[in-house]
């Protein structure tokens, strides 16, 4: 496929994303996607360090939480302005992963995955338990929407739809550029292997912080956003519960594809929606198809669509060779 | 010194079941190098069976316990042959995702026939006994003797059984195992029905004096991976001695620091011992 | 002294790895190490290359004490390994797979990235020059575009030495490079790793096929139960009675 098609596919969804609220103009079906661009934020911070970095977080719901009780507690405890909070919010999640990852990532395997999991665990704890600063299981509430830009607002559903568009797609245009550069190449020669990697003379301890550092990141970033969009809070966004979810998005969309988180959110979030009647019961369909996906086609939606390119170039690449051949043996 | 003495039986009895669970997870680690994270909704299920077994077919403890022991041994190795075999030579980051999808399927498949309500289990052994200041019920004593019959039992099937000698060389050396002509994949179906089996002991014993519905294995397989990497990945009396550790550790702490924050203490733990030993308490060499 | 190890030792648990050995590569030539299985040939390469440290003893390399750098310091200073296994990433390209070779002598970092600053476009593009360069060197430059997964196992360890050689190195040291591949391929590698050396690159291997060895190395150490027990020219290990006995003895014991 040459490349040029793919940029009118990728221009094609951006416009597709763009004008959706007019086609539908429906306000829960606006809602619902706005959610599920966040969660995809969130799922590319994942895709970061488990798709391209080979590190399987398992506290990155504790980081989502982070980041959106970050702008909870700054603007509704000690009233800061939306703006500064909003901003603070992802840098308070990263400084705090910085932390995490000096520690954890001294940690390999099962044992990465075991340690993450038992730090979402103790994220998990700290909000539930901390009644006097989080509010504990009550939730916290009167979080404010986000303030106005100017002569902007963001106080209807159609304006906070965009404003997170605008977010998603810049987060994707930067892990575009970060995969796509040597940084990029540099976290996925670890994931291939860290003993060739560090025989290449990459620092792998450096990158790998860079990695956990970015992803948690992108999952405060995301929680910050669903904060200021839910504008309620309770102790279960830190839950391993939605950690396994965003994984699902992930392995269904692609782990280790630029386009596998966006593509597995939107449509896991769509599927759920249309299953309502399932509710509880969802993961009796999504659990299987999980480890289906795992054992048959580990790399997702985009891993098959890519294996298929490539299977068909090497197609295309064989009969020009036969063709060059048949066209020498004329000639002689 | 009744209340220390009153603690440390019922850090006997939680840790007995640590024990159990953090024991059927060491031997799945050391014959086939997999954190499974998915047993934890096996151990639930056992809590399940059992009890559906005394409520709804109404036959007694016992039997219930031995039904549960059967129907969680072969879904335990279900699972091995339809998803840890045929993901046996991928990276590994894979093999805990799978785990995860179990684990998922079978939280909503238990509260899909079940509920999600938080059941009781009632058992024939709820009278109350006092002895030497420390008040206990006959279930508790149960469960810290069955609990230590079924280690012995299980000791004298790895050590004295030729199948369960197998178990024990394939942990020891995978390689070298394979050279003698053990049949690898008849010793892998075997862990796992043995993990299942201790997971259903435990969630029957403790199910009388806990109570049972579709999240009850989150913790305690959160603590017995604790447990295994303070004892050591794969090791067997790693498994046991760290899982009555815990139990203490926690009885103790939730009376003298805080009933609130007693779960957290096995996390602490956990993040203070890898953040000093990266690779476990008990690495071997570099390797 | 180019590159020499002093009494260097690693133990594994009681077990001596790799036992007091004094050895030093030649620069310029193609310096092999061989021995029966599990004689610590392995150990002695990752004592070099800083995978292990050692539990006594040096590594001195251009009169720097190497011993306790980590891997990827020793690679900047110019000295590149090769594994047994290749551990390419199978879904890429060739070409892909050889780019980061370069990565240690960039200095791009996520801001670059981010912004792609005129310092990565410039360095991306130095590494793919340099990537080209090598698979050219290898004989690759035709499958550059193909995925790792449908090339053969000769052409993934091609990959594997082009990878080595866009690190800039000095020395190479190649842990059986020919290993799981057939005789005409064999010969085919042997050559490259003349070719290597004819490039000015100091080479130090290990390897099982002596044929090999003794056609190409300048200079071989033999280990045994990770002590060394001959060091000289081919001909001189051809005909040393300890080197015969260790290969006989073990031979006739298994």
């Amino acid at each position: 496929m040459p490349k040029k098609f793919e940029k009118y596919i990728v221009i094609f969804f951006i416009v597709l994303a763009i004008i959706f609220p007019l086609i539908t103009q429906n306000d829960y079906y606006i809602h619902i996607m706005t959610l599920a661009f966040i969660w995809s934020i969130a799922v590319y911070g994942l895709n970061l360090l488990a798709g391209y970095t080979g590190y399987l977080s398992l506290a990155h719901a504790g980081f989502f939480a982070i980041g959106a009780y970050a702008v909870g507690l700054l603007t509704v405890k000690i009233e800061m302005g939306f703006w500064v909070a909003f901003i603070l919010a992802p840098i308070i999640t990263a400084v705090i992963g910085f932390f995490i990852g000096i520690i954890s990532l001294r940690t390999k395997e099962h044992y990465f995955a075991i340690y993450t999991l038992c730090v979402g665990y103790v994220i998990y704890l700290i909000i539930d338990k901390w009644d006097s600063l989080t509010e504990g299981v009550r939730g916290l509430m009167g979080i404010p929407a986000p303030a106005n830009i100017g002569p902007i607002s963001f106080t209807t559903p159609l304006s906070q739809y965009y404003l997170v568009l605008a977010i998603l797609l810049l987060v994707i245009f930067i892990i575009y550029r970060i995969i796509n550069s040597l940084v990029g190449r540099t976290f996925i020669a670890i994931r291939n292997s860290e003993p060739l990697a560090l025989s290449l003379g990459i620092s792998t301890i450096k990158n790998k912080l860079l990695s956990f550092v970015l992803s948690t990141f992108f999952a405060g970033l995301a929680g910050a956003l669903y904060a200021s969009f839910v504008r309620f809070l309770g102790p279960d966004i830190a839950s391993t519960a939605i950690t396994f979810d965003l994984l699902m998005y992930l392995i269904v969309g692609g782990i280790g594809t630029l386009f596998g988180p966006i593509v597995g959110t939107t449509l896991i979030v769509w599927i759920s929606q249309n299953l309502q009647f399932l509710q509880d019961y969802r993961m009796l369909i999504f659990g299987p198809l999980l480890t289906i996906l795992i054992i048959f086609a580990p790399r997702g939606i985009m891993g098959i669509i890519g294996d298929w390119k490539v299977k068909s170039s090497e197609k295309k690449r064989n009969k020009e060779a036969q063709k060059s051949q048949s066209e020498l043996k004329k000639e002689a | 010194m009744e209340i220390l003495i009153q603690q440390l039986f019922n850090g006997l009895t939680i840790g007995s079941i640590y024990s159990l669970v953090a024991l059927g997870l060491t031997l799945v680690y050391g014959i086939l190098h997999i954190p499974n994270f998915a047993h934890g909704a096996i151990y639930m299920i056992g809590g399940y069976i059992t009890l559906t077994m005394m409520t709804y077919v109404g036959v007694n403890y016992w039997i219930s316990i031995a039904v549960s022991i059967i129907v969680v041994g072969v879904l335990s190795v279900l699972m091995e042959r339809l998803v840890f075999h045929p993901l046996r030579n991928t990276i590994i980051i894979n093999n805990k995702i799978a785990a995860i999808g179990i684990l998922l399927f079978l939280e909503a498949l238990a509260q899909l026939i079940w509920g999600a309500d938080f059941r009781q289990m009632s058992s024939p052994y709820n009278q109350v006994l006092n002895l030497f200041g420390v008040t206990f019920t006959v279930q508790r004593l149960l469960i810290i003797v069955a609990a230590i019959v079924v280690m012995v039992l299980l000791y004298l099937f790895l050590k004295k059984t030729f199948i369960g000698r197998t178990i024990i060389a394939m942990s020891q050396n995978r390689e070298g195992a394979f050279l003698v002509g053990i049949n690898a994949n008849k010793v892998a179906m075997l862990t796992f029905f043995v993990a299942g089996a201790l997971a259903a002991i435990a969630a029957s014993l403790t199910s009388p004096i806990n109570l049972v519905f579709p999240g009850m294995g989150h913790l305690v397989i959160l603590k017995a991976f604790v447990i295994i990497i303070i004892g050591g990945m794969g090791s067997i009396p790693g498994a046991i001695l760290g899982g009555y550790l815990l139990g203490f550790t926690e009885s103790i702490g939730a009376t003298y620091i805080s009933g609130d924050y007693k779960d957290i203490i096995a996390f602490i733990l956990l993040i203070i011992i890898l953040t000093i030993k990266p690779n476990g308490i008990f690495a071997k060499g570099e390797h | 002294m180019y590159l020499a190890t002093k009494q260097l030792t690693k133990q594994f648990g009681g077990l001596h790895a790799v036992n007091e050995v004094d050895f030093t590569v030649e620069k310029g030539k193609i310096n092999a190490i061989i021995g029966p299985n599990g004689a610590g040939k392995s150990t002695f390469f990752n004592l070099i290359s800083g995978v292990h440290k050692p539990s006594s003893g040096q590594v001195i390399f251009k009169n720097v004490d190497i011993s306790n750098l980590p891997s990827n310091k020793i690679a900047k200073l110019g000295v590149a390994r090769t594994f047994q296994t290749t551990n390419l990433f199978e879904k890429s390209t060739v070409f892909e797979n050889v780019i980061v070779g370069h990565r240690l002598r960039t200095n791009s970092n996520l801001f670059d990235a981010i912004f792609r600053t005129k310092r990565l476009q410039q360095e991306e593009e130095r590494s793919k020059e340099k990537a080209l360069e090598v698979l050219d060197f290898v004989g690759l430059t035709k499958s550059a575009e193909r995925v790792v997964a449908n090339i053969s196992q000769e052409e993934k360890k091609r990959v594997a030495f082009a990878l080595a050689l866009a690190t800039n190195p000095e020395i190479v040291f190649l842990d059986e490079p020919t290993a799981g591949v057939n005789p005409d391929e064999t010969e085919e590698l042997s050559s490259l790793i003349v070719k290597m050396k004819e490039r000015g690159i100091t080479v130090c291997l290990i390897e099982h096929k002596m044929q090999m060895i003794m056609e190409m190395a300048d200079k071989i150490m033999v280990l045994n139960y990770g002590k060394k027990i001959a060091e000289g020219t081919p001909n001189e290990i051809n005909n040393n009675e300890q080197v015969i006995e260790a290969y006989l003895g073990r031979s006739a014991s298994a």
